[in-house]
């Protein structure tokens, strides 16, 4: 029996960029930035004092009494996928075919936090009923699940800023496997708090470049100090390629295969040997069964850490070997920030449209770029993709080791 | 001063409008709340903490379960303000 072929037929977004894919590609390509000063009380005297919001707040688009809810990352998770089924043409699918995988790093850390201070200062009897099932990391996909009443299955995979890869890698397996046609999937994230920024800056993890923060994400570049959070997700519809074939829908492109591996080294750092990265690839490459040239581009993780960038700058180069200098890196975070949960579904997204308009996003912000990277990074301004049918690369990391590469290439009908 | 029932009701609309996001014109006394209000359980709670601390009044759980139509609340309300 023939593998079942997977296939993108829809896509929806908000990020520090805009409020939906179109305006998000088109800041991208742009080389825009999305980093900004907080404006809120607590940041003034943060050691970090910015971070990428989302450029369009979800009151602005959704009703007051659904707001209160949901949490922000669920909030995020129900624009993103609305957009992204509608961009697939709200098909008509039978219910108990559709799944939903929607990943969150963090999950509710804001209501969890903001019902602590409820709790303390009014009372247990005053902290909500939605409490819980707002700050659960499987509200986001559970409340989409809702919504479009998907019974395939309902998943949240966990793995810090590998998870919205992970979620789309699971999302590929469920068509493979046949237990659905179509899976929404994605990844959000909402953790621009107080809490959740001091426990990064005590791991000295973020950029403290206060003065510039629009120049403070800067992968690659000599002087880069760490990354800048972002909030925000990504939704994509996946759907079995005769599937999608037979109700005509707009293909963007397909998805080809993933890697999972983990490293074994540490809760926090990088494996200075990328070893569980290179292997990662490897995988990805053999799932995807495609030859090694079509790989003309790479989305890469790089968010703007001194340990992470070249880490898995050298890890590509061992698993790409010789053809490494014949794929258009991008590292997409010095525009967006680090969206944790919600990178690896974003920066699918921007594979996904790379693939189909043939197109590598740029990296901003490189002034001296790093001598220990020898990749070939996209700089400044997109670069154009060859024509004919094209691969890339999408890689995401998480703390705990977790390493998510997947695969995508051009639909060619 | 004891509450009189346009006033309770009057308040109770403005929580359930709060809460569940219902025009206040479709709220009286003889609608329920789950099925004429779509007001589920879990914002149930939330009307209810919201009426106790409104009219400074202790609605027990287990009034919370016989309370089917605004009426019963707004009664009930009525019934133990001081």
């Amino acid at each position: 029996m023939t593998r079942r072929r997977v296939v993108v037929t829809g896509l929806g977004a908000t990020t520090p960029l805009g409020g939906d894919v179109s305006s998000t590609w088109e800041a991208l390509l742009a080389g825009k930035s999305g980093v900004r000063k907080l404006e809120d009380e607590w940041a003034q005297s943060a050691s970090t004092s910015f971070a990428a919001r989302v450029a369009v707040e979800p009151a602005e688009v959704m009703e007051r009494v659904e707001m209160r809810r949901l949490d922000r990352s669920e909030q995020f998770a129900m624009i993103a996928s609305r957009e992204a089924w509608k961009d697939a043409g709200a098909p008509d699918i039978d219910k108990e075919r559709l799944g939903v995988v929607i990943a969150s790093g963090i999950g509710g850390v804001i209501t969890m936090l903001d019902q602590y201070d409820i709790l303390k200062t009014k009372g247990a009897r005053s902290v909500s009923p939605h409490t819980v099932p707002m700050l659960m990391p499987n509200g986001p996909a559970a409340n989409v699940g809702l919504e479009l009443q998907a019974r395939a299955g309902v998943h949240t995979p966990v793995s810090a800023c590998a998870s919205g890869a992970e979620a789309a890698g699971y999302a590929l397996e469920m068509i493979r496997n046949n237990r659905a046609d179509i899976v929404v999937t994605g990844g959000v994230e909402a953790a621009i708090h107080e809490l959740p920024m001091s426990g990064f800056a005590s791991m000295k993890a973020l950029s403290t470049r206060n003065d510039d923060p629009a120049k403070a994400s800067r992968p690659y570049d000599k002087d880069r100090d760490g990354f800048v959070l972002g909030e925000g997700g990504g939704v994509l519809v996946f759907e079995e390629l005769e599937h999608a074939k037979a109700r005509g829908a707009k293909i963007y492109a397909e998805v080809m295969g993933q890697g999972l591996t983990s490293d074994g080294y540490h809760i926090a750092a990088p494996d200075p040997d990328g070893a569980g990265v290179t292997r990662a690839v490897k995988f990805a490459l053999q799932d995807a069964g495609i030859p090694l040239s079509e790989i003309v581009h790479l989305n890469a993780h790089a968010t703007s850490t001194p340990a992470g960038d070249v880490a898995e700058a050298n890890a590509l180069a061992n698993a790409l070997g010789d053809h490494i200098s014949h794929v258009a890196v991008s590292a997409t975070k010095s525009m967006t920030g680090h969206l944790l949960g919600g990178a690896g579904a974003i920066e699918s997204i921007f594979c996904v449209l790379a693939m189909y308009h043939h197109k590598a996003p740029p990296t901003i912000n490189i002034e001296n770029l790093d001598e220990a990277v020898t990749v070939d990074v996209v700089r400044d301004f997109p670069r154009d993709l060859p024509e004919g049918s094209i691969a890339c690369l999408n890689d995401s990391f998480g703390f705990g080791g977790h390493n998510v590469v997947l695969v995508f290439r051009s639909y060619e009908g | 001063m004891a509450l009189t029932v346009d006033v309770v009701l009057e308040g109770i609309k403005e929580i359930v409008v709060e809460v569940a996001g219902i025009d206040a014109g479709a709220i009286a006394m003889d609608k329920k709340f789950t099925d004429d209000l779509d007001v589920d359980s879990l914002s149930m709670v939330e009307v209810v903490v919201a009426a106790e601390e409104k009219f400074g009044v202790k609605i027990p759980d287990e009034e919370v379960t016989k309370m089917a139509t605004v009426g019963d609340a707004v009664n009930f309300i009525v019934a133990n303000s001081k």
